[in-house]
C-alpha cells in the first residue's frame, strides 16, 4: 500500500508541477498582483504601518522615559535623604561643639573665679601681713623711743640722785626700775 | 482550521459521492481492482486537483458542471486584443459551445484559458494536442485576483482597525494586542538585525506588508475555498521583483563596489567575482520566487493528493489512515504558511541590509 501511495503521489506531483510551472504563467495575474500589492503597500503604509509603528515607538519611548524619570526621582530621593542625614549630622556635630564650648567656658569661668579669689585672698593676706608688720614695726619703734626716753629720764634722775646720796641713789634706781616695770 | 479542512473534505465528498458509490459497486461486482473503474476516480481526482491548482475565471464553491450541481459565482473577464472586451465569466456557460461574442470577436474558455475562435468555437490543435488558437491578453479578475483583493481588503480592515485602536490608546487592546507581537517580530527580529538601526525604518512598510500578505494568503489557501494565491508563480514573481527593485534602488556605493569590483581581493579574482556577483543579483529574487511558489504549491498538491487517496482506496482502514495523514499534514502546512512568510520577509530584509550596508574597514 505504501508503495502504491508513493508512486501515485510521485506521478501526480510531477505532472502537477510541470503543468503549473510552464503553462500557467499568467501575464494578467502578474499585472493585477503587482498593482494590487503596490496599492496595498501604499495604502497600508499611510493608514496602518505609520500610525501603528508610530504608536508602538511612542509607547516604548514613554515607557523608557517613565523608567528614566522614576530612576531620576529615586536618585533625587536618595540625594535628599543623604542631604537630610548630612544636615542632621552637621546639626549634631554643631550641638556637640556648642555644648563642648559651653562646658569649656563654664570650666574656664570657674577656674578663673578660683584663681581670682585665690589671688585676692593672697593679696588681702599679704596686705594684712604687711599692715601687721608695719604696726609691729611702729610699735617696736615707739617702744624703743619710749625705752630710750625712759632710759634718758631714769638716767637723769639717777644722775640727779647720785649727786645727793649714794645709797639713796641705788635705791632710787631700783625703785625706778620697779616702777618702770615694762608694762 | 482543521474544521475547515474537514469542510473541504466534505465538499469534495459531496460532488464525488454519487460516482464513487457507483465505482464501489463496480469493485464489489468484479471482485478485483478493475482498471477502468479505478482510473475513473483517479481522473476525477486529477480534474479536481488541476482545477484547484490552476487559476479560474469564476469562483467555484462546490458541485459539478457536468451534472449541473455547480455552485459558483461569476467574475469579470477583461480581455485585450487591440480593443477592450469586458463581460461576465458566466456568459461562457450560456451557450452550448461555450463561446462568447464581444465586439465582433468570439472567445472560448478551454482548459481554464481563453482562446479566440470562430463563431462555432473551433479549437485548432498541434500534434501534441495543444491548442494553437490565438490568445488575447487576459486581464480578467480571476479567482486568484479576486482572492488577492479579498486578502488586501482583509488586511486594510485588520490593520486599519489596529491603527484606529492606537489612536485612542497607546496600550494595545483587542485586535491590536494580537497583531502587535507580529509587527514587533518583523521589526525586532527581521528588520533591525538584518538592515541595521540606521536604515531599517524605511523598509518597514514593505516588510510588514509582504509578511502579512504572504502569511494571510497562505492561510486562506488552507481553507476549503480552494484558493491558491502564493502557489502561483506570477504572484511570487511580482513579490520577488519588488524586493529586487527596492534592493537595487537602495544600493549604496559599497553595495555596487562589492558586486563590480570586490575590495580586498586580488585583481584577477575581482574579474572572476564580478560575473558571479552579477548572477547572484538575479539569483536572489529568483530563489525568493521559486521558494515561496514551490513550497505552497507542493503543500497544496500533497494535501489534495492525499485527500484523493482517501477515495482511491476502498478499505475503511486506509481511508482513516489517509484522513489522519491529511490532518497531520494540514498542521504542518499551517507551520509552512507562517514559515514561508517569515523566510521571504527575512531574506528580503537581508538583501536590503546588504544594499544599505556601509563597510568601515575594507576586508
Amino acid at each position: 500500500m505504501a508503495v502504491a501511495f508513493g508512486s501515485l503521489l510521485q506521478e501526480q506531483t510531477e505532472k502537477d508541477y510541470k503543468v503549473a510551472l510552464f503553462e500557467d504563467f499568467s501575464v494578467g495575474l502578474f499585472f493585477w498582483q503587482l498593482i494590487l500589492f503596490l496599492v496595498l503597500l501604499f495604502v497600508l503604509r499611510k493608514f496602518a504601518w505609520k500610525p501603528i509603528l508610530g504608536a508602538v515607538e511612542e509607547r516604548e519611548k514613554s515607557i523608557e522615559d517613565s523608567l528614566a524619570s522614576a530612576e531620576k526621582a529615586r536618585a533625587e530621593m536618595e540625594r535628599l535623604q543623604s542631604d537630610n542625614e548630612r544636615i542632621l549630622a552637621e546639626a549634631r556635630a554643631e550641638r556637640d561643639v556648642i555644648l563642648k564650648e559651653a562646658r569649656e567656658i563654664k570650666e574656664k569661668m570657674i577656674g578663673d573665679a578660683k584663681t581670682e579669689a585665690g589671688t585676692q585672698a593672697e593679696k588681702i593676706i599679704a596686705n594684712a601681713k604687711e599692715q601687721i608688720h608695719n604696726e609691729k614695726m611702729a610699735a617696736v619703734t615707739e617702744l624703743k623711743n619710749q625705752v630710750a626716753e625712759m632710759s634718758i629720764e631714769i638716767a637723769e634722775m639717777v644722775l640727779r640722785r647720785e649727786l645727793d646720796d649714794k645709797a639713796k641713789q641705788g635705791e632710787l634706781v631700783k625703785d625706778q626700775l620697779d616702777n618702770f616695770k615694762l608694762n | 482550521m482543521q474544521i475547515k479542512r474537514f469542510g473541504f473534505f466534505a465538499f469534495l465528498l459531496a460532488f464525488s459521492i454519487s460516482r464513487l458509490a457507483f465505482a464501489s459497486d463496480d469493485h464489489e461486482a468484479h471482485g478485483d481492482h478493475d482498471e477502468p473503474a479505478d482510473k475513473g476516480i483517479k481522473e476525477q481526482i486529477e480534474e479536481v486537483k488541476d482545477h484547484h491548482l490552476k487559476d479560474s475565471h469564476s469562483f467555484h464553491l462546490w458541485g459539478d458542471h457536468a451534472n449541473g450541481t455547480s455552485v459558483e459565482f461569476p467574475l469579470p473577464v477583461i480581455l485585450w486584443d487591440g480593443e477592450l472586451h469586458f463581460f461576465r465569466s458566466s456568459e461562457f456557460h450560456h451557450n452550448e459551445n461555450q463561446v462568447v461574442e464581444s465586439k465582433g470577436s468570439y472567445f472560448r474558455l478551454y482548459h481554464s484559458k481563453i482562446y479566440k475562435t470562430d463563431a462555432e468555437g473551433t479549437i485548432h490543435y498541434d500534434e501534441e494536442h495543444h491548442a494553437t488558437n490565438e490568445r488575447p491578453l487576459d486581464f480578467s479578475i480571476t479567482k486568484t485576483v479576486f482572492s488577492t483583493i479579498l486578502v488586501g481588503l482583509l488586511m486594510l480592515w485588520l490593520f486599519g482597525s489596529v491603527a484606529k485602536r492606537y489612536k485612542k490608546d497607546l496600550v494595545p487592546r483587542g485586535i491590536a494586542k494580537f497583531m502587535e507581537p507580529l509587527v514587533i517580530l518583523v521589526r525586532d527580529d527581521i528588520a533591525r538585525p538584518n538592515i541595521g538601526e540606521k536604515d531599517y525604518k524605511r523598509f518597514m512598510p514593505y516588510l510588514l506588508t509582504v509578511f502579512f500578505f504572504i502569511w494571510i494568503a497562505n492561510l486562506i489557501g488552507q481553507t476549503p475555498l480552494g484558493i491558491n494565491i502564493t502557489g502561483n508563480i506570477a504572484v511570487t514573481l511580482g513579490l520577488a521583483l519588488i524586493t529586487f527593485f527596492i534592493t537595487q534602488f537602495s544600493g549604496k556605493k559599497d553595495y555596487w563596489a562589492h558586486i563590480f569590483w570586490m575590495p580586498g581581493v586580488p585583481y584577477l579574482m575581482r574579474v572572476v567575482l564580478m560575473p558571479i556577483e552579477l548572477l547572484g543579483l538575479f539569483v536572489k529574487p529568483f530563489s525568493l520566487m521559486i521558494r515561496l511558489y514551490a513550497n505552497i504549491l507542493a503543500g497544496h498538491v500533497v494535501i489534495m493528493s492525499i485527500i484523493g487517496l482517501i477515495f482511491v482506496f476502498g478499505a475503511w482502514g486506509a481511508k482513516g489512515a489517509f484522513f489522519g495523514l491529511t490532518f497531520f499534514l494540514s498542521i504542518i502546512e499551517l507551520l509552512v504558511a507562517f514559515l514561508q512568510a517569515y523566510i521571504f520577509t527575512m531574506l528580503s530584509a537581508l538583501y536590503f541590509g546588504s544594499a544599505v550596508e556601509e563597510h568601515d574597514e575594507h576586508h
